[in-house]
């Protein structure tokens, strides 16, 4: 494990995404935006051993996975800003990306990743023999039926994946264990694979694990599962009303409070007690948004570079190339 | 009289019909937030929030229906049904002809279509022609706020299943979270009558079936429905500029289609235009001449669709989907080709 390649490229990833977000913001990428901030220690704990050959099937955030497998991050760029020359013509944008000769697809269905990576795997068998296929999916795809049925098929045919549940405890609004029966590792397990369970924020516990499952899985024996937890530093897209509600309540809360009061005190519909419990689902999820901000957030980026300050010449030397090659990206983009 | 914007009148026709019936439930992904006013109304058992397991709480939302419920089952975005199409396609549209006429299915699919903000193919497709296709599904597609709370209130009281699709360009709300619309960046072609409006005081019901001529004219007639009817109003105005007046038909559903309406403008017009966000293909643009040529009219045909993959791209995609300039060159080609 070299703790240099993966902060070099966790860093790549989270100021290409920080660029991502700022010309979102500026109107200039249009649509939705899903970053990957706050998941970049599970990306690169796992991408970053991946050999030629090697597939990758990517949800709706996609974009750190595809710059860590060495995309070029110009054409990445394009392809957010819809533009004709980027990855996929600008027909994509930042759901949909694809790349064959990376062997990477994107979707934007949750649950899909499930399907693809099996698939892929089943190719690998026959056609490129110690090669695998990676899953990669959100807790909120574990209620997918899909994402199950891969499962049974991946073992059941003893195919080369590695499912990669990234839990950020989120799906959009709603808190995951609130719809979730039992545990996620336990539902895993009982398909008879190995699983693992480890902390996302910590890159190098997500390099150990995965290197068991993709030794496991060259070696022809078949798939693993891991749940790596993280959080998401910007919710679950750009402009998230849910934290834009946290984080400037002045402007956000009278649109929504005006109309909930109004609702809450209508004749006609419930008891008293069962409005109030409503009242108070709705109040859980400010708060546990703002809970989360506050204590959960755990940056995988500033985690990495600690362990690597004291070779501050080494670090400052890294950064300077990665900020280099970012504002490569950009003045080649801005410059046509 | 009141106003009321697209999404909050549906919302508000909804409430209307669960105050007096409590059988109405809504379930799906994360209605606890978006129907936020509904929940501390009616409460945590009647908006049940659900997993990301459309093929089970759509299906369940069928047998619910069966046995004394009304849900309302929400599925996000229309191009997610194609996890659940099980349930439609080979339940919810069957159960009554299988048993004889003997149980009914009064069950409410509520989806967003649409596109017109940047979002992709995946996200931004009509369906609502392909959904249509299937007996035994009603297709509701309102172009107004007063239409959106009419057809919800006559959609609940329906004993079969419908689907009600909400375009998205037509919700500020849909466009806030979908389109990132919170940007002062960001602009969209939103065609504003259709996004606010006046409404009755109280919802009463706008029968499925029935279309709405929301413009007459001599020369040509123009079927459209959503987003599409704003745009055939627009372009209508250019051509009656150059002398040509265009009679506009809002379909409001597909399924039942309202042949007649079409039927009577066409063999007053001549001459017929469907502008269809859906896809070209196997459609609803095809069905409608085809009707209308069983009947025995003989008229010009044109239409404006969708005809591939929406591109990501904005530029590309106002390109790809019916857009005034695209409706204009159409039905200037087509009422040349009459004369
Ligand atoms: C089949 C399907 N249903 C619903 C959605 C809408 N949707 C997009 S992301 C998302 C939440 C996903 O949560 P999770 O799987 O935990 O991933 P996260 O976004 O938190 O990374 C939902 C419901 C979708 N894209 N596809």
């Amino acid at each position: 494990m070299d703790l240099w390649v993966l902060y070099k490229q966790m860093l790549r990833s989270r100021l290409f995404e920080e660029a991502v977000s700022v010309l979102w913001n500026e109107g200039l990428i249009s649509g939705e935006m899903h970053l990957g901030t706050g998941e970049e220690g599970i990306i690169a704990g796992i991408v970053t051993q991946l050999q030629e050959g090697d597939s990758l099937a990517l949800d709706h955030r996609g974009t750190s996975a595809l710059l860590m497998r060495g995309i070029d991050p110009i054409l990445l760029m394009k392809e957010l800003l819809g533009l004709p020359d980027g990855l996929c013509s600008g027909r994509s944008g930042h759901m949909h990306l694809f790349s064959p000769e990376l062997l990477a697809a994107s979707s934007g269905i949750v649950g899909s990743t499930g399907p693809a990576a099996t698939g892929f795997a089943l190719a690998a068998r026959y056609l490129r023999t110690g090669k695998l296929s990676i899953s990669f999916f959100g807790e909120g795809a574990m209620n997918q039926g899909m994402m199950m049925e891969s499962f049974n098929l991946a073992v059941t045919w003893n195919l080369p994946v590695i499912f990669v549940c990234k839990d950020d405890k989120w799906s959009i609004t709603t808190h995951s264990r609130n719809i979730t029966a039992g545990n996620l590792t336990d539902r895993a397990a009982v398909f008879g694979m190995p699983t693992y369970e480890v902390d996302g924020s910590d890159v190098r516990e997500v390099w150990i694990s995965a290197r068991k499952c993709l030794n496991r899985a060259r070696a022809g024996l078949g798939p693993s599962f891991i749940l790596a937890t993280c959080s998401h530093l910007e919710g679950h897209f750009l402009g998230d009303p849910l934290l834009r509600t946290v984080r400037k309540p002045l402007s956000e809360l009278p649109g929504i409070t005006i109309p909930l009061m109004k609702s809450l005190l209508q004749s006609g519909g419930a008891s008293a007690l069962s409005r109030l419990e409503g009242l108070t689902i709705i109040l859980n999820q400010v708060g546990k948004t703002i809970r989360d901000r506050k204590r959960e957030i755990r940056d995988p980026v500033k985690i990495v570079r600690k362990l690597l300050v004291t070779e501050k010449m080494q670090l400052e030397k890294l950064e300077a190339q990665v900020f280099e090659e970012l504002a490569g990206v950009i003045s080649s983009i801005t410059s046509e | 009289m009141r106003k009321m914007k697209f999404s909050e009148a549906i919302d508000d026709a909804i409430a209307q019909a669960m105050a007096a019936d409590s059988r109405i439930i809504i379930l799906g992904e994360d209605v606890q937030a978006l129907r936020r006013n509904l929940l501390v109304r009616f409460g945590k058992k009647r908006v049940l929030n659900t997993p990301i397991s459309e093929a089970a709480f759509t299906g369940a939302g069928i047998t619910a229906a069966m046995t004394g419920l009304r849900p309302v089952v929400e599925i996000m975005l229309v191009d997610f049904i194609g996890t659940a199409m099980d349930a439609i396609l080979n339940h919810a549209a069957k159960v009554e002809a299988f048993s004889g006429g003997r149980w009914k299915v009064p069950l409410v699919i509520r989806a967003t279509c649409g596109g017109g903000y940047g979002d992709g193919g995946q996200h931004e497709q009509s369906l609502w022609g392909w959904l249509a296709h299937i007996p035994g599904i009603s297709v509701v597609v309102p172009s107004t706020p007063a239409d959106a709370g009419g057809l919800m209130f006559s959609a609940l009281e329906h004993p079969h299943p419908v689907f009600f699709l909400e375009h998205k360009l037509l919700s500020d709300m849909w466009l806030d979270y979908l389109g990132g619309a919170s940007r002062k960046s960001v602009d969209f072609d939103v065609p504003f009558e259709g996004t606010y409006g006046q409404v009755p005081s109280k919802w009463t019901k706008i029968p499925l079936g029935q279309a709405a001529v929301r413009k007459t004219g001599t020369n040509l007639t123009i079927v459209s429905l959503g987003v599409g009817v704003h745009r055939s109003l627009e372009c209508s105005k250019i051509l009656q500029d150059n002398n040509i007046s265009a009679e506009i038909i809002d379909l409001r559903t597909v399924s039942p289609l309202d042949i007649r309406t079409i039927h009577e403008s066409v063999s007053k017009t001549g001459c017929l235009l469907v502008v269809d966000e859906d896809y070209q293909g196997f459609g609803l643009s095809g069905e409608v001449a085809a009707t209308l040529l069983e009947r025995g009219l003989s008229f010009e045909y044109a239409r404006v669709c969708t005809s591939g993959t929406i591109p990501f791209s904005r530029k590309l995609e106002d390109e790809a989907l019916p857009n005034v300039k695209r409706i204009l060159d159409a039905s200037l080609k087509l009422v040349n080709k009459k004369v």
